[in-house]
């Protein structure tokens, strides 16, 4: 496996860094937090990003999309840490183009996939129902009721939900064989729809995440998504390419945030010297390095196995997210500490790196559960 | 078919006629050919195969046909360890002559030295160790004492050496010596090399905590080297040096890989068994996890930078892959000790006893782990 970016994807990269830096970055984040109609990501950013096409990326041609490589979205995701942008495309044009595309419904496909592309529609993923990420946990469930069904259950920490145009809820169904256990499904819904109420949560990245309600809503089997696979393998890969793009994520905010500390390191003095020449703030920013060039590997590494759907890719991806989380939180908290006081005010961009990683880490699974995930899967 | 499949095919049908069934087979410590004059050895396999691939200049691929290699291309010799690899070959021979001081011979020494050592050291007649360390430098090094006085046509060498590995067993030392004391630390120090069995030379094995002695004193008194054996220009040392340096720390780096023994995996599960597909120890089964990610990311990152390294030479991380990878392999034995648990203490009959013992000394050999992160934050990281 090629562990080393080609023309292309370094291009996308430079290509992403460039635009990020000039329209992103925490000082727009800042604005963000303080526009009282803030819709939890930046509409201008969006669009943006929309002309520049990035949403129809891993859309298929056949869709209006240019079939792009996950490593070269991947690129993109890391710039988006290094520069704090705020926008959908993780969970509408990664995880909801990654979801329609691996469907065998080609009525959805044909109908979403397009729109994405064109940056016309936005979605939410609706899956955890515990505080504390768990996806065994599924109790919202799908009763049949007169020929159609009705759909009634609680999500928790959907992002995006408060601007989706529709949700994918992943749900609970009578199994088609008598006596087995409830199989999961995939239920898209309008987020017009009645019966749904929403209530949106602003968070300390300044992002919203919903909580949603469902109370009988009407669902059609039209509305249930098809797959080729179980829908319990589908979960686990949809989570699989979420924790992977989250590393990704996480590793680009860990390196701006060691990269801010470096360059404070190199500009404080106290007792008469700059504190970077201190042997005790030298080993941790070594060592520091030194995690976050292992981090470099396994993202790429992890990026490369989406592609090639590689069959250990949960293992992958939860060791890529485990290592990442925990690098980007020694990488922000240990900036926080090497600003020292200033690195506690708001008018220093660290914190902002903080905040934004621990929201990341919880996304989808910590360091903890991924850790657990990944002995599990290596037998164990 | 491009020339590379060709040499792969050839490499392949070559290796499958040449190479000893029981030289295929997992290797011990034992069982490593480090050559030599007093090498005695192990089997006919172990002389057939050290014999057949040094005479196609395998041992050492990318050195010059002249100088004993066989003047094989980056790309032929990764497709020559990938074949070595496929069939589980063991190293035909090891040690500090191919890997170390004769690269750094073929990058500064002379015609004469080139002709002198290469060849011998590529066939495996000659067994080599490194005299760096001294009883007052061992983390500044460059703080070295061991005088050379120069006479002209050759130099008198006193001092000591230690942590010389093998020193008794090698026939030859590649050996840093001050000769210039008007100068700056690092600016009077020459790498000169000499015969172990030079009058003057004297070698006392050091007993560690593992009960080995794999380490030598060396001492040196009134020692004759021949003016023509400097490595480079007199004086000029430091950058050979810091060269070996790098490519030690490189080897160094690859620790905590030994396709010998069973992986901590199997180890754990064999000792604490599985309840429905869960090791039988939570703390212990995290503490492994997180051990195994962090080994997987540390052979990714080397796989990584060699490709990112192979157009460039040498890089700038192998101080970061050093301090990582013992670090590592340091943690492995002290996981390893948790799970064997008091067996483990065992002195005899336990290698786990030993191995976590000599672990001890994986972050101080070659540097450190304190002076490798030095190296990252200055010369990396730009603190000064």
């Amino acid at each position: 496996m090629n562990l080393v970016l080609n023309e292309e994807e370094t291009m996308i990269k430079d290509a992403a860094n460039d635009f990020l830096f000039e329209n992103a970055g925490p000082d727009h984040l800042r604005n963000l937090r303080d526009d009282p109609d803030s819709k939890g990501f930046s509409v201008s950013l969006w669009g943006q990003m929309i002309d520049l096409g990035w949403p129809s990326l891993l859309v298929p041609e056949e869709f209006g999309g240019l079939d792009f490589s996950n490593v070269g979205m991947g690129q993109i995701m890391q710039q988006v840490g290094c520069h704090l942008a705020t926008s959908p495309l993780l969970i509408t044009g990664i995880l909801g183009v990654t979801l329609l595309k691996n469907s065998s419904s080609n009525h959805w496909k044909a109908k979403i996939l397009p729109l994405i592309a064109q940056g016309k529609t936005k979605m939410a993923i609706a899956i955890d129902e515990t505080s504390r990420h768990d996806p065994q946990v599924i109790q919202t469930k799908l009763t049949p009721k007169a020929g159609e069904y009705v759909l009634n259950g609680t999500k928790l920490n959907v992002v995006d939900g408060q601007v989706a145009d529709s949700f994918i809820v992943i749900a609970k169904i009578p199994s088609e064989k008598p006596k087995e256990t409830d199989d999961i499904c995939f239920v898209i819904v309008d987020s017009n729809q009645q019966g749904i109420s929403v209530k949106n949560n602003l968070l300390i990245d300044s992002r919203k995440t919903s909580s949603l309600i469902f109370s009988d809503v009407k669902v059609t089997d039209k509305q249930i998504l098809k797959f080729n696979e179980s829908s319990e393998s589908i979960l686990q890969k949809l989570l699989s390419t979420a924790n992977i793009y989250l590393s990704a994520e996480l590793l680009g905010i860990a390196e701006k945030a060691f990269e801010l500390t470096m360059q404070y390191l190199k500009t404080r003095s106290q007792f008469g010297v700059k504190i970077g020449s201190f042997q005790a703030l030298q080993h941790r920013s070594a060592n520091l390095w030194a995690e976050i060039e292992l981090g470099k590997s396994i993202v790429l590494k992890a990026l490369r196995s989406l592609d090639e759907m590689d069959q250990d890719i949960n293992k992958i991806a939860s060791m890529a997210k485990a290592k990442t989380s925990k690098i980007a939180e020694n990488a922000t908290n240990e900036g926080i500490q090497m600003h020292g006081g200033i690195g506690m005010t708001d008018e220093f961009y660290i914190g902002f790196y903080l905040k934004r990683a621990k929201v990341s880490q919880l996304l989808f699974g910590d360091w903890k559960y991924h850790l657990d995930r990944a002995a599990y899967l290596s037998g164990y | 078919m491009t020339n590379l499949s060709l040499f792969r095919e050839s490499t392949r049908s070559w290796l499958a006629d040449n190479c000893p069934k029981s030289m295929r087979e997992p290797m011990l410590e034992k069982d490593i050919c480090r050559g030599g004059r007093n090498h005695i050895f192990q089997s006919n396999d172990q002389k057939i195969w050290l014999d057949r691939m040094a005479s196609k200049g395998w041992t050492a691929p990318t050195w010059p046909i002249e100088f004993g290699g066989a003047g094989l291309c980056k790309e032929q010799a990764k497709v020559l360890r990938e074949e070595l690899i496929a069939i589980e070959a063991r190293p035909p021979v090891s040690g500090m002559g191919i890997s170390m001081i004769g690269p750094a011979i073929l990058e500064f020494g002379s015609e004469t030295l080139k002709k002198q050592h290469l060849p011998a050291m590529a066939r495996g007649e000659i067994r080599w160790c490194q005299g760096y360390s001294e009883p007052n430098s061992g983390s500044d090094l460059a703080g070295l004492q061991t005088k050379a006085e120069n006479f002209g046509d050759h130099l008198i060498v006193n001092g000591q050496k230690v942590w010389t590995s093998y020193g008794d067993d090698a026939d030859w030392m590649f050996c840093l010596v001050r000769t210039n004391t008007d100068v700056g630390k690092h600016s009077g120090i020459s790498l000169v090399l000499f015969d172990m069995e030079t009058k003057g030379v004297t070698t006392r094995p050091i007993q560690l905590i593992s009960g080995t002695s794999q380490f030598c004193e060396t001492y040196l008194d009134d020692v004759r080297v021949e003016i023509d054996q400097i490595v480079g220009e007199i004086d000029a040392g430091w950058t050979v040096a810091k060269y070996l340096l790098t490519h030690e720390r490189e080897a160094l780096g690859k620790m905590g890989s030994s396709p010998v023994e069973r992986s901590i995996k199997e180890q754990a599960i064999t000792c604490l068994d599985l309840t429905n597909g869960r090791l039988n120890d939570e703390v212990i089964r995290k503490e492994l996890i997180d051990w195994e990610i962090d080994y997987f990311c540390h052979q990714l990152t080397s796989e990584r930078v060699n490709a990112e390294i192979a157009s460039s030479g040498v890089g700038n991380t192998s101080a970061m892959l050093k301090y990582y990878g013992t670090e590592l392999n340091k943690r492995k034995y002290e996981l390893l000790i948790s799970i064997h648990g008091s067996e483990s203490m065992h002195w005899e009959d336990n290698p786990v006893s030993r191995q976590w013992l000599r672990s001890k000394g994986n972050s101080i050999e070659g540097g450190t782990s304190e002076i490798q992160l030095n190296i990252i934050a200055k010369r990396i990281l730009g603190l000064g």
